[in-house]
């Protein structure tokens, strides 16, 4: 081959390269393993691990331990669907046009709103995008957001609306609190003015409270706001949905709907908007259309809006999808069903409710999420959070998570999520342990 | 042949695939859980299916898909390889896929390792000091890359407001920058391909923040300038950043560090070979100069694995013996949420960790000699390719290329054909065509990558495969204007899609966008 390419030697293929810039030492990485090792050596990393899908866990914070269908992998991991890029060639790609077109309905059935997108990266960059969506839209920078919104996903925004400052899009983010886990309505509207994009509310809030939507879009509204809905697509089973309560535009994580939990990633993100925001909805749309013979067919669509063709006017530098974790959480549903998925919502609830009665009968534990919930609540603990978590752990427990790693003077405000997964007999045996900790003084156990 | 159906389509009432577990604790009414002022109304309309309809349907949906697993793919800059099966299989042992994101510490001291290592080979890979596993894709990393950049400029009390851009540039790179709150300064290319030195002497000074590039380019060249291009921009005070969507030319040849970069970010589902999923999920870890490290988005993996910081596998260290597996030494290493100069966050959690985990396996099983060899291969590989097509087309920078090349179909205008036409019937033959009409600066482009995992043979067949249509566009051009011929669809109307938008499953088209 190097001979029908006139080189003599594949050094001389990269005589382009400067000779100061070449590296003329092998890189300092370990030596390559014959596929038996490798296979050994990740072995023995994940056994240095200790899945939380294996334990009792109670952990939830955005991520949850729900059961995974076999049909999803089997799906998958069709390699055709795994090694294949984006169809930028929709004629050899119809499968994944056609899944895409397919997860885009099931999203705008959850929602209820008009359209969706191909997917986003995660629920965090879903939120940034919603806010320069708004932006956008009303020409205004003002962002109010519940303190109540995952405080990752509040992060994330923070950090991508300080890109955005100098052009003023999104620049201008004000917090809400959201004690109890319910935002006041009455300081949102204090915090909205004529300069607000977007009001932005989750439900159920990170602590898990159904907070009062319809009111925060109210709000929203009467100042010429978009209203930005963070929700999780599995309480959609029994939730009001977005477009009832008012919302502008529906962004959350994806991760309940049949994606592992992966340490956190990959899952995706979801957005679904009013139809009259679809030329500013951020990326990838699939777009049912017909070919040459008169057949239906799909393509992505409305790529005027995209980087690769408007470049620096682009409504997001955003050039791929989650597309395999898209197909996943659409044959998660397919395989719920219009039955299935409030049948499995509600049983969330049921056992959620059953373990925060438990545990509020013990002495010393106290409600801090107000009102009902979903399959999440926080609780006030006699002792701090953290100290529960670390006693409860060694005993195969993962007993929830502790609000003061994001909150400040909640050290002692314990979120806890049931999933599915979990049985009464686990949860007996869980509320029986908590009890023994707290009865020994806490710090004793 | 009836029209394909939509699961929904598919949809009969009452049907299921599941069935809840049953419950076990009493069964409240839902209205004693939810407030009825919050409880759905309507179920949202989902597929009602049993499971083999699922398995058939998208079983069916996924034949009517290509990917690297079907044939040659030699999409330009989107660097399609081989993915090895190992690292499916590494990334679905539970004790990576059953992590939660935030289980503590001591549970995930093999996640921990994993990430802090791939960083230093990362690191290493790019010549530079530190890394960042957190953007989700190669877009994510470049607006990670350019809050860097903008939070460097800012700790040193300055406020530049233009990154320069190369006019053959991926449309991301303008994208990302505007995101970042940077002004798009765009050069253009000399008569080499390369960035037109003259252009840049002029038009550096106080405002420029930094310049972007893909090295090599998309035009799949070597900028031999580059060491002069880093001086001027570092003399400016701005900063260089790497799009590494073109990195696999390179690996272990040269290091966009040594060349003067301060910012790389790589593309894991290119270099490094996690399969592309149809469009993601991807990653887009970032690596920085030391003078940037401060900046890194949070939370970032501190402390030391232990003794056993020899890889296993390595010099007789037992497999696993990491340290962090022993008890006595857990804990060793954290996450380290206190760093003051940060950006932030740019997604939740800590990146893709699966597909982290695929690179991971990718490159360990490499190796250095590996890595180097796969640079090696896809160097030579479009080398060869070029040698066999360079006849049928348009050269128009005609030097030696790297692991891609652009040609430009213009020569078969003549026929009436156009690169579109060209690369619908290359679908015919059973092979994924280039990219097409990029970059932009060459006009009726076709942007080739074989990737090293291409046979000869291989390449010979996409060779033949791409006279043969040459020759058809001379003598039967209908072929091409028409193709393609033996797809599920015929060409697709884009146009209408755009005019009467259909964005969901059973509704009628609108009148108009």
């Amino acid at each position: 081959m190097l001979s029908s390419v006139g080189a003599a030697s594949l050094d001389e293929l990269f005589a382009d390269v400067p000779e100061q810039v070449r590296l003329d030492r092998p890189l300092d990485l370990p030596a390559g393993l014959s596929e038996a090792e490798l296979a050994a050596e990740m072995t023995s990393l994940a056994a240095c691990n200790v899945p939380a899908s294996e334990l009792v866990s109670f952990l939830g914070a955005g991520v949850y331990d729900h059961y995974v269908p076999a049909v999803i992998d089997a799906l998958v991991s069709r390699s055709e669907f795994l090694t294949a890029y984006t169809p930028y060639q929709p004629e050899r790609s119809q499968g994944v046009l056609q899944s895409i077109f397919e997860y885009q309905t099931a999203v705008c059935e959850l929602t209820g709103l008009d359209v969706s997108n191909a997917s986003l990266y995660d629920g965090g960059t879903a939120v940034a995008e919603s806010a320069f969506l708004a932006s956008a839209k009303t020409r205004r920078s003002g962002i109010v957001v519940s303190t109540g919104v995952h405080p990752e996903y509040r992060q994330v925004l923070h950090t991508e609306s300080y890109g955005c400052a100098p052009q003023g899009c999104g620049g201008n983010v004000i917090e809400v609190p959201c004690d109890g886990g319910l935002t006041s309505v009455d300081a949102l509207r204090d915090a909205v003015d004529d300069q607000t994009a977007a009001v932005i509310v989750q439900t159920p809030s990170f602590f898990g409270g159904l907070e009062h939507m319809d009111q925060a879009a109210a709000v929203a509204h009467d100042a010429g706001a978009l209203f930005v809905a963070v929700c999780d697509p599995l309480s959609l089973g029994v939730l009001q949905s977005p477009a009832a309560y008012g919302a502008d535009v529906a962004v959350g994580d994806g991760q309940p709907l049949g994606q592992p939990m992966s340490f956190g990633g990959p899952h995706l993100g979801f957005m679904a908007v009013r139809g009259d925001l679809v030329r500013m909805m951020p990326g990838r749309l699939v777009g049912e259309t017909v070919d040459a013979e008169g057949r239906r067919g799909y393509v992505l669509t409305f790529q005027t809006r995209e980087q690769h063709i408007r470049r620096e006017k682009a409504t997001s530098n955003i050039c791929s999808n989650q597309a395999l974790n898209a197909l996943a959480a659409l044959v998660y549903l397919g395989w719920l069903g219009t039955q299935g998925l409030p049948d499995l919502a509600l049983l969330c609830a049921r056992k959620a409710d059953y373990l925060r009665e438990r545990l509020l009968a013990l002495p010393g534990v106290e409600p801090y999420t107000v009102g009902a919930v979903f399959r999440e609540f926080a609780v006030r603990l006699p002792v701090p959070a953290a100290e529960v978590v670390r006693a409860l752990e060694p005993q195969g427990f993962l007993a929830g998570f502790d609000a003061g790693r994001f909150y400040e003077g909640l050290d002692d405000v314990l979120l806890i999520a049931v999933t599915e997964r979990r049985t009464k007999a686990q949860m007996d045996a869980f509320v029986d342990v908590l009890a023994r900790h707290l009865d020994a003084g806490g710090g004793a156990a | 042949m009836s029209e394909r159906q939509t699961i929904f389509e598919l949809s009969r009432p009452g049907r299921r695939a599941s069935a809840a577990p049953a419950c076990d604790v009493p069964a409240r009414d839902i209205d004693d859980l939810i407030p009825s002022d919050r409880q759905r109304r309507e179920p949202a309309r989902l597929p009602e299916v049993a499971e083999i309809d699922l398995v058939r349907h998208y079983t069916h949906l996924s034949t009517l898909n290509y990917g690297v697993d079907t044939g040659p793919y030699p999409l330009g800059s989107c660097t399609m390889k081989y993915n090895p099966r190992i690292n499916e299989r590494a990334c679905s042992l539970e004790g990576f896929r059953g992590l939660h994101p935030y289980q503590s510490e001591e549970h995930v001291q093999g996640a921990l390792l994993l990430m802090q290592r791939l960083e230093g080979w990362l690191a290493e890979i790019a010549g530079l000091h530190a890394a960042t596993l957190q953007p989700a894709a190669g877009a994510h990393g470049e607006l990670t890359g350019l809050l860097l950049m903008r939070a460097y400029h800012d700790a040193q009390g300055r406020s530049p407001g233009t990154v320069i851009i190369p006019d053959s540039a991926h449309g991301t790179n303008p994208a990302s920058v505007v995101l970042a709150g940077y002004k798009v300064l765009a050069i253009q290319s000399d008569e080499r391909g390369g960035v037109d030195i003259g252009a840049l002497r002029a038009m550096v000074d106080d405002d420029i923040a930094g310049l972007m590039l893909t090295n090599p380019n998309t035009l799949g060249l070597f900028d031999p300038n580059i060491v002069e291009i880093a001086r001027l921009v570092h003399e400016a005070g701005g900063l260089l950043y790497y799009d590494g969507a073109n990195a696999n030319a390179v690996l272990g040849r040269s290091r966009p560090g040594d060349m003067g970069f301060d910012i790389v970010h790589f593309n894991a589902h290119k270099t490094f070979s996690t399969p592309h999923g149809g469009g993601g999920p991807g990653a887009g870890p970032v690596a920085v100069r030391d003078i940037l490290e401060p900046f890194l988005p949070i939370p970032v993996i501190v402390g030391e694995a232990g003794d056993a910081e020899a890889m296993p596998g390595e010099s007789g260290a037992v497999p696993g013996d990491t340290g962090a597996g022993d008890p006595a030494e857990a804990g060793r290493l954290r996450f380290d949420w206190d760093r003051p100069q940060s950006i932030g966050r740019m997604r939740t959690f800590y990146g893709n960790f699966g597909v982290l985990v695929r690179a991971y396996a990718y490159i360990r099983g490499l190796g250095a000699e590996g890595l180097k060899r796969v640079s090696d291969m896809a160097v030579l590989n479009a080398n060869y390719l070029l040698e066999g097509v360079r006849e049928l087309f348009d050269v128009p920078y005609d030097r030696r290329c790297m692991h891609e090349f652009v040609v430009s179909g213009e020569p078969l205008r003549e026929h009436g054909v156009r690169t579109l036409d060209v690369a619908k019937r290359l679908l015919d033959y059973g092979i994924h065509p280039p990219t097409t009409y990029f970059p932009l600066i060459v006009p009726e482009a076709l942007m080739v990558e074989p990737t090293e995992t291409e046979s000869r043979e291989s390449l010979d067949r996409i060779i033949e495969i791409m006279r043969t249509v040459v020759d058809e566009a001379r003598t039967q051009p209908e072929l091409l204007q028409e193709a393609p011929h033996t797809m599920p669809v015929r060409r697709l109307d884009e146009v209408r899609a755009v005019r009467k938008p259909v964005l969901r499953a059973g509704v009628e088209p609108e009148g108009s966008g």
